[in-house]
């Protein structure tokens, strides 16, 4: 590394959130990702071989698909909802968005000479999408994710071991997202000088979020440039789910300076939010500090961080990205909920209105399409256009939804 | 309470220099404040003072202690789930405080604190007797808020650097005014209890920290008996134990031994730890002797 001239490093705060709130070990590494990050990424040789890859192996760009039944589904009359366009990231290899991120990751690790991947997963597409990564680069990978989300994602914790990574289920805490985070931490303060640390949400210390949030801007970079070609105009709102909040960072990023696109999030609202056993972060909880970044977290008025409880692992998450805190504190943006019931019923309706089958995490955000439809329809006086990130798809989650199903339906 | 000085947390930094000229090292032990309930944790936090400890590390029970090995996070699982925290902590350093005057450093993450506010924390951990504070995961780039409560009641803020830290942000740490009481020197990149630290090369980089930063310098992690204690102390200001001693805790508790013998496991523990750590040095061993 050169002598350290001035220059612009990543951004580090996002408001009075985010920042490095990690012990002493870890920050000459994140100062080293850091660097790497502007050094490497902008140069024609990483972008040429991320893009051939992105192109070629990823399956980018995504399509932006009309879903005309489910429009004429929430809306008959088309009232309030005008078009509803779904980009695709259930379309890239491993089934969802995550892949962006951790093949963009790895790459940057290996031109660092890291030797070793270590990854968190909740849902298992992260860590699903860290394997593929590695594999297809050819690093070890090892993935730590949480015991309970080992048993109800058991086919993505088969699909991480057949691509060759060892993965490690935690038993401590609540045994989900929040407690593989604190394993993966663990083992890269011990291995710091070999391991590259593959975040998988716009989480964590200081350069993660950003960092993390570059890589998936490609979503909302495409989105905005599709629709553009498609209609010739902006959407009126952008929404996606957010736990930690990547696939919804990615795709505001497309839209972020545009003041007449609103955007909307949604989070797990698990059993209700005026229960114990959510994950509404950001309409529940409070400003505090974990996993690195100062954000929205749940946590009791001790600061002990409180188990978060969703249906769908990926949101299961006592945290949530620092931008997404600003741009709620900022009222840039606008956080709605739904619950794990709501999430269930939307898997079935958009299974039978489009023949998609989403993951749990995407089927929160088709589940309030509606409301958001009803609210800026409302504020404009006509009806809208929605663009929605489809983040992933839902092969992972039929035991759940299946249950569900049969609950319902019967046998 | 402790009146106006240059160095806060001053009644650790007279520690360090009664044991600087005495020839040997001060001994630091580490408690979870409430494992197994906050009356053991006073019970064993004064039996560590009475076999010779010279700093007391109240630790602050956290959900999350991603720095923690196995042992201390268990400890502090077990003792959130007997409802400790941070107030646990306190009440603990108040007791303990009304029988000793031991100097006190209240040890934690910083969740609990920012939740509570850095003034009102900083408030309550005086007003407890506490000494200094040391919050694993609040860096010199994020602490002002705390720092500043903290200096403004004449507590101290304890850095720490691990063998990663690079000497610019040494330099960066040198450069603040007023010095810590101490300074925690991570023996080995992990986390608590890691069993592969060279405390030898983690001893000589003590001796590095205090010439560069101009406090004492102590060394934790990874130190499990006397003859661990020994080898970190041989050219540090001082020794830290911490999982070691929770581990002992741990098998009292398991074995129902009453209070006071669960005290009286760690006199024993500490006694020897304390014996190896006050030890006068060898001459080519010695700390250089250092002006405060």
């Amino acid at each position: 590394m050169t002598a350290a001239s001035p220059r612009q490093g990543l951004r580090r705060t996002y408001g009075s959130y985010g920042g490095r709130f990690v012990a002493e070990t870890l920050h000459a590494a994140l100062d080293e990702l850091e660097n790497a990050f502007l050094d490497v990424v902008p140069t024609p040789a990483f972008q040429a071989t991320l893009g051939k890859l992105l192109a070629t192996y990823v399956g980018r760009p995504t399509p932006l698909f009309r879903a005309e039944r489910l429009e004429k589904a929430l809306d008959p009359n088309a009232t309030v909802l005008a078009r509803l366009y779904l980009k695709r990231e259930d379309l890239a290899h491993t089934g969802a968005h995550k892949i962006n991120n951790a093949l963009a990751q790895v790459l940057l690790a290996k031109h660092m000479g890291k030797t070793r991947i270590i990854a968190e997963t909740g849902a298992g597409q992260h860590g699903v999408a860290t394997a593929t990564a590695c594999a297809l680069l050819g690093l070890p990978c090892e993935i730590f994710m949480g015991e309970e989300d080992v048993a109800r994602q058991a086919p993505n914790v088969g699909r991480m071991r057949l691509l060759g990574a060892k993965v490690h289920p935690v038993s401590s805490g609540s045994r989900t997202l929040k407690d593989a985070m604190n394993e993966a931490l663990r083992d890269w303060v011990t291995n710091v000088a070999t391991t590259h640390y593959c975040v998988g949400s716009a989480a964590g210390p200081h350069p993660y979020p950003e960092l993390v949030a570059r890589f998936q801007a490609v979503v909302g970079e495409e989105s905005r440039a599709q629709l553009h070609a498609e209609t010739g105009a902006l959407p009126d709102a952008a929404l996606a789910c957010v736990g930690g909040g990547s696939n919804a960072i990615g795709l505001f990023r497309g839209f972020m300076q545009d003041a007449s696109v609103a955007l909307y999030g949604v989070e797990a609202a698990g059993e209700g939010i005026d229960t114990a056993r959510h994950a509404a972060t950001l309409n529940r909880g409070r400003a505090g500090v974990l996993h690195g970044a100062k954000s929205y977290v749940l946590c009791d008025a001790g600061g002990q961080i409180q188990e978060a409880h969703s249906v769908s692992a990926g949101l299961d998450y006592p945290g949530v990205g620092p931008e997404h805190a600003h741009l709620r504190d900022s009222k840039r943006a606008t956080y709605l909920t739904a619950t794990d019931a709501e999430a269930l019923a939307e898997t079935r309706r958009v299974a039978r209105t489009e023949g998609l089958i989403v993951a749990l995490e995407t089927a929160h955000a088709f589940a309030k399409i509606g409301e958001v439809a009803e609210r800026e329809a409302k504020l404009r006086g006509r009806a809208v256009t929605i663009v929605m990130c489809c983040s992933g798809r839902g092969d992972k989650d039929l035991e759940t939804t299946l249950a569900a199903l049969r609950a319902v339906e019967g046998e | 309470m402790p009146s106006a000085t240059s160095t806060p947390g001053e009644r650790i930094s007279r520690v360090f220099s009664e044991r600087s000229e005495s020839g040997g090292a001060a001994l630091v032990t580490y408690l979870c404040a409430g494992f197994p309930d906050v009356a053991s944790s006073v019970a064993h936090a004064l039996a560590c003072v009475a076999a010779g400890a010279d700093v007391l590390e109240i630790g602050v029970p956290f959900s999350d202690p991603t720095a923690d090995g196995a042992a201390i996070a268990r400890a502090s699982q077990f003792a959130i789930a007997g409802g400790s925290g941070l107030e646990s902590a306190l009440e603990v350093a108040r007791r303990v405080r009304a029988a000793s005057e031991v100097p006190i450093v209240l040890f934690g993450y910083y969740n609990p604190i920012f939740v509570r506010g850095d003034a009102a924390t900083a408030r309550a951990a005086a007003d407890a007797g506490v000494d200094a504070l040391l919050v694993v995961d609040l860096p010199p780039e994020e602490d002002s808020p705390l720092r500043d409560a903290a200096h403004a009641l004449g507590l101290g803020l304890v850095p720490l650097v691990a063998p990663t830290s690079t000497e610019a942000r040494l330099a960066g740490l040198a450069a603040r005014a007023p010095k810590p009481p101490f300074v925690y020197s991570v023996s080995v990149a992990g986390v608590t209890g890691s069993a592969h630290a060279d405390l030898g090369e983690a001893s000589a980089r003590a001796a590095h920290v205090r010439a560069r930063i101009g406090a004492p310098c102590v060394v934790g992690f990874g130190i499990a008996d006397a003859a661990d204690a020994t080898k970190a102390a041989a050219h540090a200001d001082g020794v830290v134990v911490g999982t070691a001693l929770v581990r002992i805790v741990d098998d009292a508790v398991r074995e129902g031994l009453s209070i006071e013998a669960q005290a009286e496991r760690v006199r024993t523990f500490v006694h020897d730890l304390a014996v190896a750590v006050h030890a006068p040095r060898s001459p080519q061993n010695s700390a250089p002797a250092r002006t405060v």
